[in-house]
């Protein structure tokens, strides 16, 4: 019984999401880790640092779905897990995988309650779903939000790989969208901003406010949709799921899609001009009025109680 | 170009979903039904496409119930050509959907075919991934922007780090996210119209695939409810929660 994890990384840094994925799964067998693309010897070298990882296997790819599955693929006899994070990768990845070695995939993994029974959340995370796979091997995507991360210390070999892979699709761009910011999917604190912000101009309010407190950005669909921030900050059923100890919502309503994002926050403050907006119900401090006024007297405030991270 | 589109009936977007009590599923039944909204934009895509006079025929297929006809004479009614509706009453798995799919995709051909990333109800994300396998198609999930460069398309994914275009050549699978376009509603005469368009219906047990589930679902369960919580009168009392909160995480 024994686990493949395939880790994310980007620009040459493992994503925090891996280890978390490594830690839900320390359960459930011995695990070896797949670093999948070019320049990774930095990312093979975190991922051996960490608790749990017995191996880190490095083999070249160009980072399309067709051709890392074919990597994944020639390895997939040797493991009774093949396990990657439920970010934009893995799936991507894993259903295409799953497929090709005729297996049903679990996905969106937020619990593991034994070797073959899972629980994933269905209808945005209204209702949760308990899973037993009893085939013979298991392909599953974790939230990674859902789990702690994998301590560090250990000292696990690496070995480079070779595997020819005929790739029909081509990588040919990538935008990336530039920012300090810590990684939103795994972040301690997240400020999130509504379409209420109003333009693009004014979601610098959310990034000084961000800033004051060391935390990751957020943002609902329709200010995605208008403009104002970037694809990658959107939180929701279409977006990141997050679960920091604590969300600010901006001017959000809090539509169902939106909060199935955000289920896994320990403690959510809203700030909202409507005290009936469902955010605000829901939230465990929420404070009514005009964000435009708050947010400046916010950022005072905090400097003075000396918050600053 | 010939476009294939694969369409789900859900319980609408908009509807707050009731666990049933006995944790045996989610209630749907006198609960409003409609196009999952990510095929909504499938069918746009491929309505745009054939408007650009780069598409030939649409035709749109439907794996579910009788009542799935509803959500093909939408797609119909946005300007799709031809309809098929694989009846069944069976809940199946995405693997037996895209297995019934690629039977689709061996008797049509198409040059392109076009889903929704994933599913309002189960929120797989999986179909698009599975055909594009079994097919031994490339494929371009959580498009954003379809273009037609010669016989490959170029499509804009979105994606954690921000968005990136990949390049795949005909035939091949595309996966649409919200942004993609913006879905029309069809008027009136165009509704009409639909009716009479051709739509297949032909059983599910006709493809001869194996239909039968690999996974158990063993109940349903309702959420975690949160606490109630309270509402502060000044900014200053919200700064002074932000900033205790802040301590106890720091303790940890
Ligand atoms: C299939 C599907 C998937 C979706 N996925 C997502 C998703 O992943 N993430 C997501 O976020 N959405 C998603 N949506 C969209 C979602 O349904 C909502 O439309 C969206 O979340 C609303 O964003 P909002 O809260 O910014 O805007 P609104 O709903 O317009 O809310 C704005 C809020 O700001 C408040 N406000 C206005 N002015 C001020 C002010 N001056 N000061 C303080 N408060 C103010 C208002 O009272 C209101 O509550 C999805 C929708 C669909 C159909
Ligand atoms: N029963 C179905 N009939 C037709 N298409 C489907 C069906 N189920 C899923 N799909 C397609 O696959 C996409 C992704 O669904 P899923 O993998 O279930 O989240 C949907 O947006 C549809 O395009």
């Amino acid at each position: 019984m024994s686990t493949l994890i395939i880790a994310d990384h980007d620009l040459g840094v493992l994503s925090p999401a891996t280890a978390r994925v490594i830690h839900a799964v320390a359960e459930l067998g011995p695990i070896e880790v797949l670093v999948l693309g070019q320049d990774t010897t930095a990312v093979a070298a975190e991922a051996a640092k960490l608790a749990g990882v017995t191996k880190v296997i490095v083999a070249h790819s160009a980072g399309t779905a067709d051709g890392d599955v074919q990597v994944i693929e020639t390895l997939a006899p040797r493991y009774t897990y093949l396990v990657q994070s439920a970010g934009s990768v893995g799936k991507d990845r894993m259903p295409r995988l799953a497929a090709r070695l005729d297996l049903m995939p679990v996905t969106d993994i937020v619990g593991i309650l034994g070797p073959t029974r899972f629980t994933r959340p269905i209808y945005a995370g209204n209702a949760l779903q308990t899973v037993t796979d009893n085939q013979p091997q298991h392909i599953l995507t974790i939230r990674a939000s859902a789990f702690r991360a994998a301590a560090g210390g250990n000292d696990s070999p690496i070995e480079a790989i070779d595997v020819p892979v005929i790739s029909a699709a081509k990588l040919i761009a990538q935008h990336r969208t530039e920012s300090n910011t810590p990684d939103l999917a795994t972040a301690q604190i997240v400020v999130g901003g509504g379409v209420a912000l109003g333009y693009s101009e004014n979601f610098k309010l959310i990034e000084q406010l961000a800033k004051k407190l060391g935390a990751a950005i957020g943002a609902t669909r329709a200010a995605v949709d208008a403009g104002y921030a970037p694809n990658d900050w959107q939180v929701g059923q279409t977006g990141k799921i997050i679960a920091p100890d604590l969300y600010i919502a901006i001017g959000i309503s809090g539509a169902l899609q939106h909060l199935a994002g955000i289920q896994g926050a320990k403690k959510i403050v809203a700030i909202n001009s409507d005290p009936e907006a469902p955010l605000v119900k829901l939230a465990d401090v929420a404070l009514i009025g005009d964000l435009f006024e708050i947010i400046p007297q916010l950022i005072a405030e905090l400097e003075k109680a000396g918050v600053n991270r | 170009m010939k476009i294939l589109v694969a369409i789900k009936r859900v319980v609408d977007h908009n509807v707050r979903i009731r666990v049933r009590p006995d944790g045996t599923g989610v209630e749907t039944s006198g609960v409003r039904m409609s196009m999952n909204p990510f095929c909504k934009h499938a069918v746009e895509a491929a309505v745009q496409l054939s408007e650009a006079g780069q598409g030939d025929e649409i035709v749109i297929v439907s794996i579910g119930p009788k009542a799935a006809n509803d959500v093909i004479l939408t797609a119909l009614a946005m300007g799709a050509h031809r309809g098929i509706l694989i009846e069944t009453d069976a809940e199946l798995e995405t693997l037996a959907i895209a297995k019934l799919l690629a039977k689709v995709v061996a008797e049509e051909s198409p040059d392109l075919v076009l889903l929704g990333k994933q599913a309002v109800d189960d929120d797989s994300n999986h179909v698009g991934q599975m055909l594009a396998a079994l097919t031994n198609r490339p494929q371009a999930t959580f498009a954003s922007v379809i273009k037609l460069v010669g016989q490959s398309l170029e499509v804009t994914r979105e994606v954690d780090s921000g968005t990136e275009t990949v390049s795949i050549p005909l035939p091949a699978i595309v996966t649409a996210d919200l942004r993609l376009n913006t879905p029309r509603n069809a008027a009136l005469p165009m509704v009409m119209k639909a009716r009479s368009k051709p739509l297949a219906v032909r059983p599910a047990a006709e493809f001869g695939v194996g239909l039968a589930p690999r996974l158990i679902i063993e109940k349903i369960s309702p959420p975690a409810e949160r606490m109630a919580g309270k509402t502060v009168g000044s900014t200053s009392e919200l700064a002074a929660y932000i900033a205790s909160e802040i301590s106890q995480m720091e303790a940890l």
